[in-house]
């Protein structure tokens, strides 16, 4: 993203104000931030359905793989990169008869062969744990389970980039380190690019490589993980630091000395 | 008079309640708890373990089917769900299943209307509830032109007007930043001093620890702790909780392997770590 500034259609306000980031293959970028700072515009404008899906106008430039976002059909990005939205139900397409065929529609409509089909699927079943749910309805799953289903959907797609807007929101605390192991293993083994959107600071810092803080539509802060999460300026921002730093800050804010005994 | 500050809890119970889906799926047996008028308590468990099943028989949109639910010791089994609304006021997980007026304040004024309030009452019911969580100066915004925190906040506010003596919140703090769960935290505090039975299901555990004097912990869709906050995310109990994949909050691990004792919360780690300096 170079420059990127962008307003929803019927809006004055812009969303995103000059925004540079860039996802290379392999690495995981945590985006932070205030409800409202842009996380999600952020998101969706960065696998380019905003401006050419959700309308409004877009100055700057948004590439994928060197496709401008702008100049090239939806379809064709998909291929490149693939979204996880904050609402994942609304990603699941009910129209599968089981969780299993939910999850192969994608690679089913990527020509591959039909062993091709049923290894990504079996990969991306087993890899978020859901061996035990394949034959169920993918339309009366509990929240949790729906968000779990819609990122193996979009794993098994295995698109180069994956942004993902809040995958954990519904997530018990085992779901939540399951999703971020997963996708720092996807990141490792298959070299995709993540972004990851998220409030839980303790499971971006598990994961990611890098941190971008945006607030009021501007990145205001980016860098390596463990130095933004301690940022003191966290709090300015709104968001809550991983529990450790949070901890570690309070102890020396009641002027007490720690004796290196932090796990 | 309910809403005015002067609100008398109702006491919650179940007895042996279980319950089995039409499609035979079993997500709860034999739960038995009593939760007191007045208090703050907190589900926590595994998703699956039975958390929603378990508080939607409080205003009986599931019925039992063994055991049975009581609200202030009374038998809720005939019940009609119109009469139980005016008791037990649910906040669900998925805001979208329970907004679908044009505008916020509409939104709000659904419910209390739909009890009977009319005009200043009405109103004052509903601006109080909006300033609560919030969203005063969104009034005339159409509730899909908010963002997620904020549907949940305004589903919040439709549930706080109806001015029930219990409050069931599923997942609070779902997709609120910081100020936003401290938002939550001080509703959940404020529903309580004014009398109110305040009930939430929660992944989140420091949100949980910071916030209610009592924890029930849920496998399997069955009560496998029940203590205050102390207890729940005590040592003794990290076997049960580890057992279902739960992990207590970071000060209360970090206070126990000090030697701090029961430290579940960060203002509790650090008093108790300034306590042994100071000896």
């Amino acid at each position: 993203m170079d420059a990127v500034t962008y307003r929803y259609a019927g809006t004055l306000t812009e969303s995103l104000r000059g925004v540079n980031l860039s996802i290379e293959p392999g690495r995981v970028v945590g985006l932070v931030g205030p409800n409202g700072a842009g996380k999600s515009t952020l998101c969706l404008c960065a696998v380019g359905l905003a401006p050419s899906v959700v309308g409004g106008a877009l100055t700057g430039a948004v590439k994928i793989d060197g496709l401008d976002t702008r100049d090239t059909p939806a379809h064709k990005l998909a291929q490149h990169a693939g979204i996880l939205f904050q609402e994942s139900q609304t990603q699941i397409t009910s129209g599968a008869p089981s969780v299993w065929e939910e999850i192969a529609f994608g690679p089913r409509n990527l020509s591959l062969t039909r062993d091709e089909v049923i290894e990504r699927t079996w990969a991306a079943v087993d890899a978020l744990g859901l061996g035990a749910i394949v034959d169920r309805d993918p339309g009366r799953l509990s929240g949790g389970q729906a968000q779990l289903v819609a990122l193996a959907a979009v794993l098994a797609l295995g698109p180069r980039y994956l942004v993902l807007d809040e995958p954990t929101s519904q997530l018990d605390p085992l779901g939540t380190r399951l999703v971020g192991d997963t996708l720092a293993k996807a990141a490792r083994e298959t070299g995709v690019g993540v972004l990851i959107a998220e409030h839980k600071t303790d499971l971006l810092a598990r994961m990611c490589d890098e941190i971008a803080v945006i607030s009021n539509g501007a990145i205001v802060a980016r860098g390596p993980a463990e130095s933004i999460l301690s940022d003191p300026a966290l709090h300015q921002w709104r968001v809550t630091p991983p529990a450790d730093v949070a901890l570690r800050q309070a102890v020396v804010a009641a002027g007490l000395t720690w004796n290196g005994e932090w796990p | 008079m309910i809403g005015d500050g002067t609100v008398a809890g109702v006491d919650l119970a179940t007895e042996d309640l279980g319950f089995v889906y039409p499609d035979g799926t079993r997500a709860l047996s034999k739960v038995s708890l009593t939760i007191a008028a007045g208090s703050r308590v907190a589900i926590i468990g595994q998703n699956g373990s039975g958390k929603s099943t378990l508080v939607r028989h409080f205003n009986g949109l599931l019925r039992a089917t063994e055991g049975r639910v009581l609200v202030n010791g009374q038998s809720i089994g005939q019940t009609h769900v119109a009469n139980l609304a005016r008791l037990v006021g649910i906040s669900f997980q998925n805001p979208d299943r329970q907004i679908f007026s044009a505008n916020v304040r509409s939104e709000v004024r659904f419910g209390p209307r739909n009890i009977g309030l009319r005009e200043l009452d009405l109103d004052r019911r509903v601006d109080a509830a909006l300033m609560q969580v919030g969203l005063a100066t969104m009034v005339d915004t159409n509730p899909y032109d908010l963002g997620f925190s904020e549907r949940k906040l305004l589903a919040l506010a439709s549930v706080i007007a109806m001015g029930t003596p219990a409050i069931v919140l599923d997942e609070p703090t779902t997709g609120q930043d910081a100020d936003g769960v401290a938002r939550v935290r001080r509703i959940v505090a404020e529903l309580s001093d004014e009398g109110r039975t305040v009930v939430a299901v929660s992944h989140d555990m420091t949100f949980v620890a910071e916030t209610f004097d009592r924890v029930l912990v849920l496998r399997d869709g069955r009560l496998v702790l029940d203590g205050s906050v102390d207890d729940v995310f005590g040592e003794k109990s990290w076997g049960v909780l580890a057992s279902t994949f739960l992990e207590p909050p970071l000060p209360a691990r970090l206070g126990a392997r000090l030697g701090l004792g029961a430290t579940p919360t960060t203002a509790s780690f650090v008093a108790a770590l300034a306590a042994r300096d100071d000896t």
